[in-house]
């Protein structure tokens, strides 16, 4: 029994098509082991992008070059909003506040808050009160709070969480868990959603439930998602746009029939052929 | 949770207290403390200050171990700030007392919010051994100033208010209490609101905080400033309800004291911070009782009450810690879910 969202989920001002994301020529070491080698790619606004690849392959790293926790040492990611950031030089809470939310491969939520404080503190970017305001509970910090609490039953209808939303995250069996991270993602109101592995761990009919969600919120609200997913029945299922990355280099880059095409893709999932 | 309990908007599910139970036990806990001065004799009173400023001063502590996650070692440095700065404020400068008690709660949120530095490099024990700095360092400039007596103690006039002295134990409490549910009230609404909500989260993971927009580094900063404002509160009580004031009373022991009452009471929980002030105010007081009780049976046990007493405290930390590390309030807890389906609990 949805109630329908009633309010503006994507927060991006681009309209779709739009390029969004640019990744120019980003390497990332660790010592002496490379992590991303001139890696260059695209991101158009409101599509599905997926990044496969190997283990290892550099995956999870990029995606934290682009939420600003790794600083890559050459290349840099450019994000539109509106105007152009450079996001390889600002804090990991800063490009929150540009929209961009994501999830982690293993779930990093707030294990001792309820479902509702977790999703609330993904409004953080969007809440104004202050220590003072928030301590007295008056005026603004409560209405705040309540038209706030709209958003987030709205988030709550739409990934079909209501009987939980009081219960402690830290008792939620591991498929809700990865839910509610989606959750608190989208609180956020993304102009663009990352999503680390959503689906890792998890059976056909919870795999189906996620995708599901992906779609809706992409096909319904215009969200752009940057997905990294092993199932490549998924991933070719729902994906505009495929990367794969191997040993921290690009390898293949286009729609998914493309890349299933693709002769390197191919070797490096199957193995290089002994005749070949 | 409560079943059979329905809220028709978001504000009354929001409430603090959003069943009748609640509400009823609410009540029945202040008029137990509107009344309890009426029948307590002076000791009893005495018991009763001590416990309203340690409450407040574990509430405080616990807004920054037990929200936030920021182990500190320096509550007895800053309690000795809020302490020493009203009793200065009023010794060389002459500000009212009210005013005094004021300004010290901001001067020790400074000063908590500049020992708060290092926390953006420095976590878990790292950080534990900075606050432990900030406390030596702390003790060391009142030992060594001129303007705090040294290790003399500093004699401040009792508190006047409208030609009552507050110092005296029956009027003292009534400010106490009032304090004390001002602080609690100004906690509770705190962590339902986006600040104590950010606090939480670095608590439980940093990182997704930081990703999510919450500003670590400021936030942090924040928590040791509101902290210690309520620290220098009970510092500040401290001085103006014994009107005297030694540096001895605010060294690492009573550091480990205040972390020993939000473990007891329960980390991460307001009423747990009371709970932990209660109980180990009663516990010593107790302790001496039964002592005086027993010594005509047993001559010796009079020498032996001070190491009892420090015996039993340490048992009972090691105790909670094994037993219900997440202390009284989990206690309490239980005991109302045991109830609530009681007598079919199943």
């Amino acid at each position: 029994m949805s109630r329908g969202f009633s309010h503006v989920l994507n927060s991006s001002p681009l309209q779709p098509g739009d390029t969004q994301l640019i990744v120019n020529n980003v390497s990332l070491s660790f010592g002496g082991v490379k992590a991303l080698h001139e890696v260059s790619l695209k991101v158009q606004q409101s599509e599905i992008a997926a990044i496969i690849g190997p283990n290892g392959a550099g995956k999870t790293s990029l995606l934290n070059c682009i939420s600003g926790l790794y600083h890559p040492q050459v290349g840099e990611i450019r994000y539109r909003n509106g105007k152009e950031h450079i996001l390889t030089s600002l804090k990991p809470y800063q490009i929150a506040k540009l929209g961009v939310a994501r999830s982690f491969q293993n779930i990093e939520l707030f294990k001792h808050m309820s479902v509702l404080d977790n999703l609330m503190l993904g409004r953080h970017v969007h809440l104004k009160s202050s220590v003072f305001s928030g301590g007295l509970f008056w005026g603004r910090a409560q209405r705040e709070e309540i038209a706030h609490r709209k958003f987030i039953e709205d988030i709550i209808d739409l990934l079909e969480i209501e009987a939980i939303r009081k219960q402690q995250v830290g008792t939620l069996s591991y498929g809700l868990q990865k839910r509610v991270e989606l959750g608190r993602a989208l609180a956020l109101q993304p102009s663009m959603l990352i999503l680390d592995e959503p689906m890792a761990g998890m059976n056909a009919e919870e795999k189906e439930d996620i995708a599901r969600f992906i779609l809706d919120i992409n096909e319904e609200h215009g969200v752009t998602i940057i997905i990294i997913e092993h199932d490549m029945g998924v991933v070719m299922d729902i994906s505009d746009h495929v990367i794969v990355l191997d040993f921290g280099s690009v390898i293949g880059d286009g729609t998914p029939d493309e890349v299933q095409r693709n002769p390197q893709v191919i070797a490096a999932y199957l193995g290089e052929s002994k005749h070949g | 949770m409560e079943s059979g309990v329905f809220h028709s908007s978001y504000q009354a599910d929001m409430g603090l207290r959003p069943t009748p139970l609640m509400r009823i036990r609410l009540i029945v806990v202040l008029v137990a403390a509107v009344v309890f001065p009426f029948f307590a004799n002076n000791y009893q009173l005495t018991l009763a200050n001590q416990i309203l400023i340690a409450s407040i001063g574990a509430i405080g502590l616990n807004i920054l171990t037990g929200f936030t996650g920021q182990i500190s070692l320096g509550q007895g440095g800053f309690m000795a700030i809020g302490a020493y700065s009203s009793a200065l404020l009023v010794i060389n400068l002459g500000v009212p007392w009210w005013l005094s008690v004021l300004l010290a709660c901001v001067i020790t949120a400074i000063v908590g919010g500049f020992f708060g530095l290092p926390s953006l490099r420095l976590k878990g024990l790292y950080l534990a051994i900075a606050t432990l700095a900030a406390q030596q360092i702390i003790e060391w400039g009142i030992i060594r100033s001129p303007l705090t007596g040294g290790v003399e103690a500093l004699v401040v006039d009792p508190p006047l208010l409208f030609g009552i002295n507050l110092s005296r134990d029956f009027n003292f409490y009534w400010l106490g209490l009032i304090l004390l549910i001002g602080t609690v009230l100004f906690a509770v609404n705190l962590f339902r609101t986006k600040v104590g909500r950010a606090f939480i989260a670095i608590r439980d993971q940093d990182i997704a905080a930081e990703v999510m927009g919450v500003n670590v580094f400021r936030y942090k900063l924040l928590a040791f400033a509101t902290s210690s404002f309520f620290v220098g509160l009970s510092g500040a009580l401290l001085a103006q309800y014994r009107t005297i004031v030694s540096f001895d009373r605010f060294t690492i022991e009573t550091s480990i004291t205040y972390l020993a009452i939000i473990i007891i009471g329960g980390l991460g929980s307001v009423s747990g911070s009371i709970y932990g002030a209660i109980f180990m105010t009663l516990l010593p007081a107790v302790l001496t009782n039964i002592g005086s009780a027993l010594e005509n049976t047993i001559p010796q046990m009079a020498g032996l009450i001070p190491f009892v007493r420090k015996a039993v405290f340490g048992l009972t930390i090691i105790l909670f810690l094994i037993f219900e590390p997440e202390g009284l309030a989990k206690i309490w807890r239980d005991i109302k879910d045991y109830f609530r389906l009681w007598p079919f609990s199943y």
